[in-house]
């Protein structure tokens, strides 16, 4: 009895509107807060020509290795202090969420098209044709990540479009698993033998029925994968395989920055922290994203 | 009478119709067994009439239907369809069949589409095989809603936002638009409330008078198909037993499998049939498609077993016309 009565007074306190949308706002907090680190980098890839004090390019070699701001000797012409070649390291910063931002979106974008490609043949047909599939996807998978872009890059050149399409080529195979899995399952649905009984063509039922349904998870993998994409180019331009010098990048910032690491920390600690806190802010957003398009979460 | 005439009424005939679905096992998927979903079952239609296939469950009833518009591909046996064999025809071939042959599904909250809108469910088909001109398009899918007793303002919803009975509305307009002469109902009403069913089961009757199509309704109640069946075709592990016109079975069922199933409907007064003093009953469950009992296969449940049910397969035996029976009890 007491728990009916506490059922029907927890209804009316949410009956009112906006308390609802408030409450919706705070079980997706973590999710709002990623969305506004995301927010942030995007206005800052768009107007970073206007936020920054300085030309990322511009060297000043009498004033290099100045430290941030509130250290000793630090002053307000150079926020976060300057690099070995005197390049002001706040607008290299700002200058390097574009690369970061691009490579990410566009390496998942070209990984979403192959993966979910060959993964909607693999669901869809089946057989043979899942066998040949899922077993190149398994070698994929097997292949150590660095040796593959160490090659791909050794191949193509190391460019802009060359890592994205590294990146691509090294990923993909995730999204050919989760949409391989999730046609297998809509296929037996019966609005897709519906669709067969309708007399659609392969391709309308694979782009049109199947595909929309694959949608809300194809959005939070590709969420993650951008994240992920952010770090592997940080990683490659680290190893110097990635973008290369001056282009302001934030994994070869933190290379350069490693051999200052002991006395001139800020050189490697911001470029780090960018990267940490753009892949956090993706990750975030990605896990609100997956629970508002779960049928189950979104009940409650 | 004239033969030819006869041949070009009847809509369907299926001849010793198989579908045995290979188990597969191991690394290798070696086929280690098979399920016997359909395993010769034959039987012939006509233009106009309603046939109902009745069932128990895993009999083998939505496996059968699925192979008359081949979405299953019939391990064996023929299907014709207006004179044609259709388990021979090539990829463009079963596109106009399929044009005239539609499907009602069983589960309504599976059978549409979540992510599209209804104008596009029963719309998609009109625009893909071009059946109306671009601009009628609209007037043409408000006019299949109609049919179906929904409004011209559900066109632009999406199926979540519709009841069970609203949603087989829905899959009956998407079949209607083809504008098929066959319609095969895979249990149209099973998972629909019992108030509801009544009306669909309604709106399939007044939609087959207008436009003049035949349908053959699965389901494994006889009281479903009783109202709207001209005849009725009764079926047990891939098998039939029993095929009699709707009056015929009802009044003088022959087959004891036949008899258990009405049996088995509900009456809703108490006394209100008279054989439901001597009811009988079947025990047991049905035995697997898998290895299915040799002979007839209803032996392992019959009352009337005898010795040769379990060596023969039973003859087909005419007891009055138009009324079959696969039993030894007749023979």
């Amino acid at each position: 009895m007491s728990e009916l009565v506490e059922k029907i007074e927890s209804e009316e306190v949410s009956a009112p509107k906006g308390s609802l949308i408030f409450r919706k706002i705070w079980h997706l907090r973590l999710g709002v807060i990623g969305g506004l680190v995301i927010l942030a980098l995007l206005l800052t890839a768009i107007f970073c020509p206007l936020l920054a004090p300085h030309d990322p390019y511009a060297q000043n070699i009498s004033n290099r290795l100045k430290p941030p701001v509130w250290m000793e000797k630090g002053d307000w012409k150079h926020l976060l202090g300057t690099d070995h070649l005197g390049r002001d390291l706040f607008s290299r910063i700002l200058y390097g969420s574009r690369i970061s931002l691009v490579v990410g979106i566009s390496a998942a974008i070209l990984m979403a098209i192959m993966g979910v490609g060959l993964g909607l043949f693999a669901g869809y047909y089946g057989g043979q044709v899942d066998s040949v599939i899922s077993f190149f996807v398994n070698c994929m998978m097997g292949f150590p990540f660095i040796l593959l872009a160490m090659s791909l890059v050794a191949v193509l050149g190391p460019s802009l479009q060359n890592i994205i399409i590294t990146l691509a080529l090294t990923s993909w195979p995730v999204f050919t698993r989760v949409t391989r899995v999730e046609t297998m399952k809509l296929r037996e649905r019966e609005f897709i033998l519906a669709a067969t009984s309708l007399a659609y063509e392969t391709w309308r039922i694979l782009l049109h029925h199947i595909l929309p349904n694959l949608l809300p998870s194809i959005l939070v993998l590709g969420t993650v994968e951008i994240a992920r994409a952010i770090i592997l180019e940080s990683l490659l331009s680290f190893l110097g395989l990635g973008i290369q010098p001056p282009i302001p990048s934030w994994g070869a910032m933190l290379a350069e920055g490693r051999n200052y690491m002991l006395m001139q920390w800020w050189l490697a600690a911001f470029p780090g922290s960018a990267i940490f806190l753009s892949a956090l802010g993706i990750n975030l957003l990605g896990d609100a994203l997956r629970d508002m398009t779960d049928p189950h979460l979104r009940k409650s | 009478m004239n033969m030819a005439r006869v041949q070009a009424q009847e809509l369907l005939r299926v001849e010793n119709l198989k579908k045995h679905f290979p188990i597969r096992k191991g690394v290798l998927g070696r086929t280690v067994g098979y399920v016997y979903a359909v395993d010769g079952v034959s039987f012939g239609m006509q233009a106009g009439k309603t046939l109902g296939l009745v069932g128990e469950s895993g009999c083998g009833k939505s496996t059968m239907g699925r192979c008359l518009l081949r979405l299953h591909e019939p391990t064996s046996g023929r299907i014709f369809f207006d004179g044609q064999d259709i388990t021979r025809m090539g990829h463009s071939e079963l596109i106009r069949l399929r044009t005239q042959m539609q499907m009602i599904f069983q589960d309504p909250y599976s059978s549409l589409n979540p992510r599209l809108r209804v104008s596009e469910i029963v719309g998609e088909a009109l625009r893909v095989h071009h059946l109306v001109p671009r601009r009628d398009w609209a007037n043409r899918v408000e006019e299949l809603l109609k049919n179906v007793g929904l409004q011209a303002d559900h066109m632009a919803r999406y199926p979540h936002e519709f009841s069970g009975g609203q949603r087989q509305r829905i899959g009956i307009a998407r079949a209607l638009a083809m504008q098929p002469k066959l319609i095969v109902a895979d249990e149209p009403v099973s998972a629909l409330d019992v108030s509801i069913q009544a009306q669909v089961i309604n709106l399939l009757e007044s939609l087959k008078d207008r436009f003049g199509f035949s349908y053959l309704i699965i389901a494994h109640d006889l009281s479903v198909v009783e109202h709207v069946s001209d005849r009725i075709a009764v079926m047990y592990l891939g098998k039939l037993v029993e095929v009699a016109s709707d009056k015929q079975l009802y009044l003088n069922p022959k087959h004891p499998y036949t008899e258990a199933l009405l049996a088995a409907v509900p009456v809703a007064a108490p006394g209100g049939r008279q054989r439901r003093s001597q009811r009988k009953l079947l025990k047991g469950d049905v035995p697997s498609p898998i290895q299915p009992p040799s002979g007839c296969r209803f032996h392992t449940r019959c009352p009337r077993m005898m010795e040769i049910c379990t060596l023969k397969e039973p003859p087909t035996i005419q007891v009055e016309p138009g009324h079959w029976v696969y039993c030894f009890f007749y023979g």
